[in-house]
């Protein structure tokens, strides 16, 4: 499985990973981040992708 | 050794454009020439968290198998001999990547100032952030001409580190950009948090540190005599393409948009120049999709997070569907959305947006 980690604490809910990867990524009705910590290694460039779009540098990949 | 592609600017666009190449399996050589020191960095904490607190604005790009040519500014090119000019030296190209982005537009007296007394201060680079920081953490007083996105952000950062602010702008109301129905909330946000606001009227202000925040001019002078077309930023197609071997992302880039019913449009905000760089550069190696994403950006003052996709500039008018959400109408459609700490609702709008430019 691949690991998907975010630092919260950069987290702003921009939500660019859940427009990305809204099957890995979701913003909640509060507006907080979700998402799912291990993911199919398929979807993995998703996550780097998503990773990418994020202004805040917030999420990273690891297989 | 063939020619390599060369990017031209180091920045968010010109590394995501690099970063695309690797990605796609390209393993020829790159070449990435930066005008500034600096490893690209990102920009939108300038203005905010690298004011008022800190910031690491670096950017993720150590194990990017490029060659890096920072502090070389680009000079001129030939489009017939497919060579970039770097002052006297010219760099050979099999393709090119233009992403040299913009400069802030600098203030008028700027030349004629004294450095030491009375200078005034303009924001777009790492460096001139740092100068800025340095300046307030020894002032008072802070003036900003300009109330656009930097402006706004400096003067919001500055209250955080409890300076007397005063915003100035020759425009009736603050943030322009997002019509005047949402510059009164802004001009009311900046009020509350105790920033004095002389707008609509030239104005007389006495201040420690000056802020000339007059917004950015793309940086193409260089291109003048290449026989690209510049309006003022460089024309490409909907592949972001501009010549035969030529391809533009970010900031500098003018090119035909389905929201803008083809017409062209530029675009100086983050996310496009990080999806710009990517798309340019896979269209560079031969995958020609039309770059049709709906711009988004956004701006943090105080406790606000202001969130925009699509077009404002294209807009109208702009009402509000929901205390929170506004939207830019153009006729009858919508060509815009704008909340205010709402960023799921901004979500389902660029959602929308994206369908109808699709």
């Amino acid at each position: 499985m691949t690991r998907v980690i975010v630092d919260m604490n950069l987290c702003q809910s921009h939500g660019e990973c859940v427009y990305v990867a809204e099957d890995i990524f979701e913003l909640g009705d509060d507006d907080v981040l979700r998402w799912k910590e291990e993911i199919d290694p398929s979807r993995a460039d998703a996550a780097r992708e998503a990773a990418d779009a994020c202004p805040m540098a917030a999420i990273r990949v690891e297989d | 050794m063939p020619d390599p592609i060369v990017i031209v600017g180091a920045s968010l666009a010109g590394l995501r454009a690099a970063q695309a190449i690797r990605k796609a399996g390209h393993d020829g050589p790159v070449v990435v020439v930066g005008a500034e020191p600096h490893l690209p960095y990102t920009r939108p904490p300038l203005s905010k968290e690298l004011l008022h607190s800190e910031a690491e604005p670096a950017l993720a790009c150590d194990d990017l198998d490029v060659e890096w040519r920072l502090g070389t500014t680009a000079t001129g090119l030939d489009l017939a001999r497919r060579e970039l000019e770097l002052g006297d030296e010219r760099l050979r190209y099999d393709r090119l990547l233009i992403a040299t982005g913009t400069r802030a537009r600098p203030w008028p007296g700027a030349a004629s100032r004294d450095d030491a007394h009375g200078r005034v201060f303009t924001l777009r680079d790492l460096d001139d952030a740092l100068a800025l920081k340095a300046a307030l953490s020894r002032a008072t007083s802070l003036a900003v001409i300009g109330a656009g996105f930097i402006g706004c952000e400096v003067a919001a950062s500055a209250r955080k580190l409890g300076l007397e602010v005063t915003l100035v702008d020759i425009a009736p109301q603050p943030m322009t950009a997002l019509g005047p129905e949402l510059g009164t909330r802004c001009a009311e946000l900046h009020r509350a948090h105790g920033v004095r606001l002389k707008l609509g009227a030239p104005a007389q202000v006495d201040a420690d540190v000056t802020v000339a925040a007059l917004g950015a001019i793309p940086n193409t002078e260089w291109l003048r005599n290449s026989g690209l077309t510049l309006q003022p930023g460089v024309v490409c197609d909907e592949y972001l393409q501009a010549e035969a071997h030529v391809w533009c992302a970010g900031d500098v880039t003018a090119w035909p948009h389905p929201l803008a019913d083809g017409e062209l449009i530029r675009i100086e905000h983050w996310t496009n120049a990080a999806e710009q760089g990517a798309a340019a550069a896979r269209n560079l190696l031969g995958d020609r999709t039309p770059y049709a994403a709906v711009p988004y950006f956004w701006t943090d003052q105080y406790d606000v997070k202001i969130q925009a996709a699509g077009l404002p500039h294209r807009a109208e008018r702009f009402e509000y569907a929901e205390p929170d959400v506004a939207l830019g109408m153009r006729g009858d459609r919508v060509v815009a959305a704008v909340t205010f700490n709402a960023p799921r609702k901004l979500m389902q709008q660029r959602r929308q947006l994206a369908m109808v430019a699709a």
